[in-house]
């Protein structure tokens, strides 16, 4: 891209535009450096104290690493990218910077007020700020989404993400002899960093059949293709697997942990196409850890809190990366999960047009190409790594469904199908799941599920508990409603820190480059 | 076993480790600069520190700020996200669970 002079002409009133982006993973520092490009200001915030997201979690500045690239892909241009922005005149970096709260406007056409918190994680003593940009661009990613099982909330069961964050953010391991499980292509990289801390990875496990990700991965190959870079980083993984002699295995899946206070074995079973688990083919697996991930959950309080649409559970966006809500971008995971690539693209773009930049100018046809491929990419990925119907099969009544408040199968079952207190509000109100610290990040997903297929007219299964088949099951969208992520605040904030008032501390003025 | 640091003289990485000391509930458990709380308890080999409603052990688990299941209090700030904070030289960490009947 190259200077935009009809997007520098936009200005408002001969002051650049402000564009505050929200998280600085590959979409947020994609949009921030595309921003500027555009003449804007750019306010880059994340709630960690150093750049690059979950994807290039960099290292504590404390550990002075000489070779932080090593544990990653795509590691020089990101150095690039956040060294230029980080630098730029007109940037200013926000790191310990957690948004409790958007404040839409009276005057319907602006962009929301964000609010801040600065300062330590969960600490007494940050501070608040409030911005007020002309655009605000959201990049705030999306985290592991675990199904329930049995024994999933004893300690040394880990959701895949937690061992990369830890692996790659601190070099800390989660276990020796480890079993990574769950679905989709985001096991492999984590298999991938525990083998490089010198753990032990006795299986990788892929819930879906060979049958299931062949035809969703050889669907259309030219797109593949155009992914080179994506495939090849997913080439090296294999490699790795085979070199170490770590089997991948498919349609299989752990469907128990079990342990004294903590995990001690696991229990895997092979599953039929729809995730069903097949009686008689359980094998049990001694380990001091297990990683597991079934896909992502994006983090859309924020996109809720500032009005944007949603559809089928992700951030609804048009070619130019806005949202329905005025002066609202979004890029990255929270629009589709599609991975690093496709959200560096996705942030470009949405920069560029938050700073005023003609999303048709032809500077930037290359992105919205990359982008368009990006978009295949996370439709291809959807069709290999489905989530299965039958996942509750390896449910019992007494597995916990929310792990805050220990409601188990046995209630949510019995409450989702009582016809008084069928309605997910009082499903959720009478058993309280959903409603402890976590408030649904976790379980939200499985609780809709799980509601939606209540069938109070027809006659309970044998058991009165298993998934009853003879209402024909609603399909699992990537999310089945977006009621669970409406947190009026999106992070805890103190009583005290609401009541002091927003400002920023005279040392922080005239701040634009903090390294840290 | 339990989960463990890579040490910093074999970490290929090329990295520093400069010690910390924190104490958790009075026993002091050593770190390196830049650890998270969360990573200096699994580092000294803690795999659990505080407990559901049920009164059951619970250890990290998001390790990203999502799941809340790793709350401590820090120089007596209680819910703090252990995965999510850095440890500072000298920090009081005590261990904490929901209280009964407790909303939050």
């Amino acid at each position: 891209m190259t200077r935009n002079t009809d997007a520098r002409a936009r200005h408002t009133g001969g002051r650049p535009r402000h564009v505050v982006v929200v998280g600085a993973g590959p979409a947020g520092l994609a949009a921030a450096a595309a921003a500027l490009r555009a003449g804007a200001r750019v306010t880059l915030l994340d709630a960690s104290d150093r750049p690059g997201g979950q994807y290039h979690r960099m290292l504590p500045a404390a550990y002075e690493a000489e070779d932080n690239g090593r544990l990653h892909h795509g590691w020089d241009d990101f150095e690039r990218l956040r060294t230029h922005v980080q630098s730029h005149p007109r940037a200013e970096w926000w790191p310990d910077s957690a948004v409790w709260a958007l404040e839409r406007p009276d005057d319907t056409t602006s962009a929301p007020h964000v609010h801040v918190l600065r300062g330590p994680a969960d600490g007494t003593e940050r501070y608040r700020s409030v911005l007020t940009p002309d655009a605000l661009v959201l990049a705030t990613g999306a985290h592991d989404r675990v199904l329930p099982f049995p024994g999933w909330q004893l300690p040394g069961v880990f959701t895949a993400g937690a061992a990369q964050a830890l692996a790659k953010g601190e070099r800390v391991v989660v276990g020796d002899e480890v079993v990574v499980a769950g679905s989709g292509p985001f096991l492999l990289p984590v298999a991938a960093s525990l083998l490089e801390a010198g753990s032990d990875v006795l299986e990788v496990l892929e819930a879906n059949p060979a049958s299931t990700v062949l035809r969703g991965w050889s669907r259309r190959p030219w797109e593949l293709a155009a992914q080179s870079g994506k495939a090849a980083e997913l080439a090296e993984y294999t490699g790795l697997l085979a070199r170490h002699r770590v089997p991948y295995r498919l349609g299989r899946a752990v469907i128990e942990a079990r342990g004294d206070g903590r995990v001690e074995e696991v229990v895997t079973a092979r599953l039929t196409a729809d995730w069903t688990p097949v009686p008689g083919t359980e094998r049990t697996v001694p380990v001091d850890a297990l990683c597991v991930t079934h896909g992502f959950s994006p983090q859309l309080e924020l996109p809720v809190a500032a009005g944007c649409a949603l559809s089928e559970g992700f951030v609804q966006v048009d070619d130019a990366q806005r949202t329905t809500a005025p002066g609202v971008y979004a890029a990255g995971e929270i629009t589709g999960i599609a991975g690093a690539p496709a959200a560096r693209a996705e942030g470009l773009l949405a920069g560029w047009t938050a700073a005023g930049g003609d999303p048709s100018d032809r500077t930037v046809r290359d992105v919205v190409r990359r982008r368009d491929r990006g978009r295949a990419f996370a439709a291809r990925l959807a069709a290999a790594h489905p989530i299965g119907t039958g996942w509750p099969g390896w449910l019992r009544p007494d597995t916990l469904i929310c792990r805050c408040e220990e409601t188990d199968y046995r209630t949510l079952r019995a409450a989702a199908e009582d016809p008084a207190t069928g309605a997910p509000r009082a499903v959720k109100l009478g058993t309280r799941a959903g409603l402890g610290p976590c408030q649904a990040r976790m379980c939200g997903p499985a609780v809709a599920d799980l509601c939606a297929r209540r069938a109070p007219d027809s006659a309970p299964a044998h058991d009165g508990l298993a998934p009853d088949r003879s209402v024909p099951e609603r399909a699992v969208p990537g999310l089945a409603s977006a009621s669970h992520h409406r947190r009026p605040v999106a992070q805890p904030i103190r009583l005290g820190e609401l009541a002091a008032s927003p400002g920023r501390p005279p040392e922080e003025e005239g701040e634009h480059t903090d390294e840290r | 076993m339990s989960p463990r640091i890579v040490p910093a003289r074999t970490d290929a990485v090329r990295r520093r480790a400069t010690p910390l000391t924190i104490t958790v509930d009075g026993v002091p458990v050593p770190g390196a600069d830049g650890q998270t709380v969360a990573g200096v308890l699994l580092a000294g080999g803690r795999l659990s520190w505080r407990s559901g409603p049920s009164g059951a052990p619970r250890g990290v688990f998001c390790g990203i700020g999502v799941c809340f299941d790793c709350l401590v209090t820090v120089n007596g700030e209680r819910d703090v996200r252990a995965c999510r904070r850095r440890a500072c030289d000298g920090d009081v960490v005590t261990t904490q669970s929901r209280e009964p009947g407790e909303e939050r």
